[in-house]
């Protein structure tokens, strides 16, 4: 079997709900001893502001294409069995999960340490935006993530390189400073986008 | 495509010198800014993306706003400023991505 039939990622239509026990399903085999997942779903306060609902867009074909990519990637350098990826479009309102991903592994730690870097890298590359719905405004919001290897992703690099993309990540894990367009900047604790994941 | 746009597009392949018509994405608050979410741009051949962009600038004047912080795609892959565009190549204006 090759590594595509292992990868199932999926863009969700507006109105669309992630079904997570699909993705589950998917991944489970006989031989995987752990099944990591991660839901990122929406939160209710931004700064506090009450938020009614984020709103997803995407350039689908690259977004599929990446995160393809950041699959064989995750493959490389972790022992996975099978990864499921989902992200909605449309509204998502508060509570509700707008990213779901399951990682299948014989051994824990490969599923958590690879579940923990797609959607590290999801956040830094893969062409999604949201728009933050508040009661008396919307904001396009940016992933630190992104912000910080925005030159990187200018430049063509080797997206197959097992040690580099561990470092790469090392780095990009430390607190930094969540920038929201038009507002001013603000400080979050652990350098995470603020109301999803 | 109309027959107007089919005319030229096949008038351009048949010259093949002098000039590339690609598609042009715009996302997020780039698509806010011009209007519009694709159009298509029509560049002297040899041009390259950021090439592309001060066109796009030039048409959108609003787009200057998200100019410095935008990066490129060219056919669904991050792309360099000084890369070139070919006939047909599809450029997404990327803002910073949200995705997650």
């Amino acid at each position: 079997m090759s590594s595509d039939e292992k990868n199932l990622i999926e863009i969700l239509e507006e109105g669309h709900k992630v079904d997570i026990v699909k993705y589950i399903d998917y991944v489970s085999a006989p031989q995987a001893g752990a099944i990591a997942t991660f839901s990122g779903t929406t939160r209710d306060m931004f700064e506090g502001k009450a938020v009614l609902e984020l709103r997803y867009e995407a350039y689908v074909p690259m977004a599929t294409r990446c995160l393809g990519s950041i699959c064989t990637t995750a493959r490389s350098t972790w022992d996975i069995h099978k990864i499921a990826v989902a992200h909605r479009l449309g509204p998502v309102p508060v509570g509700e999960t707008s990213v779901f991903i399951a990682v299948s592994s014989v051994h824990r730690a490969d599923g958590l340490d690879a579940c923990k870097f797609m959607i590290d890298e999801l956040k830094a590359s893969v062409p999604i935006w949201k728009k933050e719905v508040y009661t008396n405004g919307e904001i396009w919001k940016e992933n630190s993530e992104f912000m910080e290897k925005r030159l990187e992703l200018a430049e063509k690099r080797d997206s197959l390189g097992k040690k580099h993309v561990v470092e790469e990540h090392k780095k990009s894990c430390c607190g930094n400073k969540v920038r929201v367009q038009e507002d001013e900047e603000h400080k979050d604790v652990a350098g995470k986008n603020n109301s999803s994941s | 495509m109309d027959t107007r746009e089919q005319a030229e597009v096949t008038k351009i392949e048949s010259d093949d010198i002098s000039s590339v018509e690609i598609k042009v994405l715009l996302f997020a608050r780039a698509r806010e800014l011009t209007g519009v979410p694709d159009l298509t741009l029509k560049m002297p051949s040899g041009s390259t993306t950021k090439k592309c962009m001060d066109e796009l600038v030039i048409k959108f004047p609003r787009l200057e706003e998200v100019r410095g912080c935008v990066v490129l795609a060219l056919n669904e892959e991050y792309t360099t400023d000084s890369a070139i565009v070919q006939h047909r190549d599809e450029l997404a204006i990327i803002p910073p991505i949200s995705g997650g």
